[in-house]
C-alpha cells in the first residue's frame, strides 16, 4: 500500500548502504557510543592511579582521564586495608560460589525431572514452578528476615546462600533445554542398561553444557551484584559482599575518591575479566533469556 | 501403587535384569522425586512459606522484636498505607521512572542491536563495549556516577562547556535533578542487555523477508516497520515487561546515590525502598509485609497483561 510513492527506494537505500559514506558515518556514530559506554569506566580506572583531592580538581580538563598526577598503586593498598577488602571479596566468592554451584545441580535436577521422568502430578509441579517465577524476591525479603532473625541467622553465610539456591527461573530454563534433546540418546543408553541416574549424568549432563553456561553465568550476574538482601542481613563486616562492603567510605567526612574508584575497579574487574574471556557464553546466555516470554 | 506401575514400565523397557544393582532397579517415579526433592525443599522454605507469610503478616501488628505479642488487626495496614501519602509518592517515583526508562532505553537498546546487526568490521568489538556496563555491578555503577554527578564533577564541566555555565545541578542533592541522574545510570548500566535480547531476536527474522519487502521496492524505513517490528514483536514485549517489572524494584540507585536513601527529601523514595524504610529500619513487619503484597499484585497485573499480549499474537 505505501510501496507506490518509494518506487525505486530501495534499491537506493541498499546502494547507500554499501557505499563508503554511509560506512563512515556508521563507523562516527558507533564510535561516539563507544565513547558514551566506556568513559566512566576509563575515568573509574584513571581515578583510581591518582590523589584523592585531584580527582575532582581534574576534573574540568583532560586529565580527569588520565592518571596525572600518577600516585601507583597506593589508593588500591589504602583501599584494601580500609575496607578489609580480602575479607569482604572472599564473602562474595564464597556467597556467589554456594549459589551458582549448588544452583546448577539442584535446579538442573528438577529440570530434568519434569522434562523426562514420569511420575504422579508433574503437571501440578510444573505449573508451581512456574507461578513461582512471577514472584520477585523483595516481595519475600521482610518475612524472610524474620524468620532469619528467629532462627538467630542474621550476619551468618547461609541466610545470603540458602535462599537463592533454587530458582524457578532457572528450573524452567533447564526444563526447556532438556524438553529439546533428542530422546533416542536417552534411549539408547537405556537399553544399554543404564538407570535413570546414569543416563542423566551420563548422557544428559554432558549434552547440556550450555544450559549450565547460561544458567551459571545469569546466576553470577544476579548473585555476584546482590545489595539489597546482604544489606538487610548483615552488620558487621565479617559476613558482608563487596557492594556492601563499599558502605565504609561513605562515613568518613574528606571523600578518599582515589580510595572508593580503586574498591570499584577491584569489585568490577572480576566479572568483566570473566566477560571478556567468555563473551559468546555470555551473549547466548542472555539472549536464551529472552527467548520464552 | 505407583511405584508398582512405573516399576513394571522399567522393567518393560529395560532389558536388562530388574534385580541387578539397587541404583538400577529403582522405579522412574522414585528418582523423579529423588530430584525434585532438593531444590523442592529449598523453594518451599524459601518462597512458598515467606510468601504465605507475608500474606499473613499483612493482617497483623508483626514487629521484628517486640515485648508485646502478635495480634490480628485485619485490613489495618493496607488502608495505612493506602492512605499514605508517602507510600503513594513512592509509587509516583517508580511511575516516574518507568516513564522515561522504559521506552528511552528499549528504543536505545533498539537502536544499538540494529547497529551492531549491521555488516561491518569490529562489528563483535562494539557489541562488547555495549555489553560491558552490564557486568559493572549496581553498587559499583552508582559509585562511579556519583563522582560524575558532583557538582563539580565531569558532567558538570563539560555541560557548563555545552550551555555556557548556564546549566549545572547540583545532581544528586536536587529534588528536581536526582531522578534524571538516576534514571541515566540505570540505562548505561541495563541497555546492553536488553540490546543481546533484541539483537538474538533480529537474528531470528529470516532474510526472506527483508528480500521480498525490497523487491516490493519498500524503503529501510518500511522494512523495519513492516518486516523487523513484527518480526521481533514477542521480544519486545517481553523487554518492555522486564523493564517495567525491574522498574518497579528500583532499590540500589536510590538507596546508593543520594546522601540519605530515597532522599533528597524522598524525591527518588520507590516504592522498595519505602518498603525496606518500614519493614526492614523501623521493623514494622505487618506493614512492610502489606507493602510487598501490594507490590506483588503490581508485578503481578504486569505479568499477566504481557501474557496476553502475547496470546493475542499466537491467535492472529
Amino acid at each position: 500500500m505505501t510501496t507506490k510513492t518509494k518506487a525505486g527506494s530501495g534499491d537506493v537505500s541498499s546502494s547507500v548502504r554499501s557505499s563508503p559514506v554511509w560506512r563512515w558515518i556508521l563507523y562516527a556514530i558507533m564510535i561516539v557510543l563507544a565513547i558514551l559506554f566506556l568513559f566512566p569506566l576509563v575515568y573509574m580506572v584513571s581515578s583510581s592511579l591518582k590523589p584523592d583531592d585531584q580527582v575532582l580538581a581534574n576534573s574540568d580538563s583532560f586529565e580527569a582521564f588520565l592518571p596525572i598526577p600518577f600516585v601507583g598503586l597506593e589508593n588500591y593498598t589504602d583501599a584494601i586495608e580500609r575496607a578489609q577488602l580480602p575479607r569482604v571479596f572472599m564473602n562474595s566468592v564464597i556467597i556467589s560460589g554456594f549459589i551458582v554451584g549448588l544452583g546448577l545441580i539442584v535446579n538442573s535436577l528438577f529440570g530434568y525431572a519434569l522434562a523426562r521422568l514420569r511420575f504422579k502430578g508433574k503437571k501440578l509441579i510444573l505449573a508451581i514452578v512456574i507461578a513461582l517465577i512471577i514472584i520477585p524476591f523483595e516481595a519475600l525479603a521482610v518475612p524472610l528476615l524474620f524468620m532469619g532473625a528467629e532462627v538467630g541467622w542474621l550476619d551468618t553465610y547461609q541466610i545470603q546462600i540458602l535462599p537463592f539456591i533454587a530458582n524457578p527461573l532457572f528450573i524452567f530454563l533447564f526444563y526447556t533445554f532438556f524438553l529439546g534433546i533428542p530422546k533416542s540418546l536417552e534411549e539408547a543408553a537405556r537399553i544399554d542398561g543404564a538407570g535413570p541416574v546414569k543416563v542423566f549424568t551420563r548422557v544428559v549432563a554432558p549434552l547440556a553444557k550450555p544450559a549450565y553456561a547460561t544458567v551459571a553465568i545469569l546466576g553470577f550476574l544476579f548473585s555476584w551484584g546482590q545489595f539489597l538482601w546482604p544489606s538487610m542481613v548483615t552488620r558487621g563486616i565479617e559476613v558482608r559482599p563487596l557492594p556492601v562492603g563499599i558502605g565504609v567510605f561513605k562515613t568518613t567526612p574528606p571523600v578518599a575518591w582515589g580510595d572508593i574508584m580503586a574498591y570499584t575497579v577491584l569489585m568490577t574487574l572480576p566479572l568483566l575479566i570473566i566477560f571478556l574471556i567468555f563473551q559468546r557464553q555470555f551473549v547466548q546466555g542472555v539472549a536464551s533469556s529472552g527467548v520464552k516470554g | 501403587m505407583t511405584t508398582v506401575d512405573s516399576a513394571q514400565t522399567d522393567a518393560g523397557t529395560g532389558p536388562s535384569p530388574p534385580k541387578r544393582g539397587k541404583s538400577s532397579g529403582w522405579s522412574e517415579a522414585r528418582v523423579a522425586w529423588l530430584f525434585i526433592l532438593p531444590a523442592g525443599i529449598l523453594l518451599l522454605l524459601f518462597i512458598v512459606i515467606p510468601f504465605a507469610l507475608a500474606i499473613v503478616f499483612s493482617f497483623t501488628n508483626q514487629r521484628l522484636i517486640s515485648p508485646l505479642a502478635t495480634r490480628f488487626v485485619g485490613i489495618e495496614n493496607y488502608i495505612d498505607q493506602l492512605t499514605d501519602a508517602l507510600f503513594w509518592k513512592s509509587l509516583w517515583n517508580n511511575a516516574r521512572f518507568s516513564l522515561f526508562v522504559v521506552p528511552i532505553q528499549t528504543a536505545i537498546a533498539l537502536m544499538l542491536a540494529v547497529l551492531v546487526n549491521q555488516k561491518f568490521r569490529g562489528r563483535t568489538a562494539f557489541r562488547t563495549i555495549f555489553f560491558t556496563p552490564v557486568t559493572v555491578v549496581m553498587a559499583a555503577a552508582a559509585t562511579i556516577w556519583i563522582l560524575l554527578f558532583n557538582a563539580n564533577g565531569l558532567i558538570n564541566a563539560a555541560l557548563e562547556i555545552v550551555t555556557f555555565g548556564n546549566f549545572s545541578p547540583d545532581w544528586l542533592n536536587s529534588t528536581t535533578w536526582a531522578m534524571p541522574a538516576i534514571i541515566m545510570v540505570s540505562m548505561w548500566q541495563g541497555v546492553g542487555f536488553q540490546m543481546i535480547i533484541l539483537l538474538a531476536a533480529l537474528q531470528d527474522v529470516p532474510t526472506e523477508l527483508y528480500e521480498a519487502a525490497s523487491i516490493d521496492g519498500a524503503s529501510t524505513w518500511e522494512q523495519f516497520r513492516n518486516v523487523t517490528l513484527p518480526g521481533i514483536r514477542n521480544q519486545l514485549i517481553f523487554v518492555l515487561t522486564v523493564t517495567t517489572i525491574l522498574a518497579m524494584r528500583l532499590f540500589d540507585q536510590p538507596t546508593l546515590m543520594p546522601r540519605t536513601a530515597g532522599g533528597p527529601l524522598d524525591s527518588t523514595r520507590t516504592a522498595m525502598v519505602h518498603m525496606v524504610d518500614i519493614g526492614f529500619s523501623r521493623q514494622a513487619i505487618g506493614r512492610g509485609s502489606a507493602i510487598a503484597v501490594i507490590f506483588f499484585v503490581i508485578v503481578l497485573g504486569l505479568t499477566l497483561a504481557q501474557r496476553s499480549f502475547l496470546r493475542e499474537e499466537g491467535e492472529v
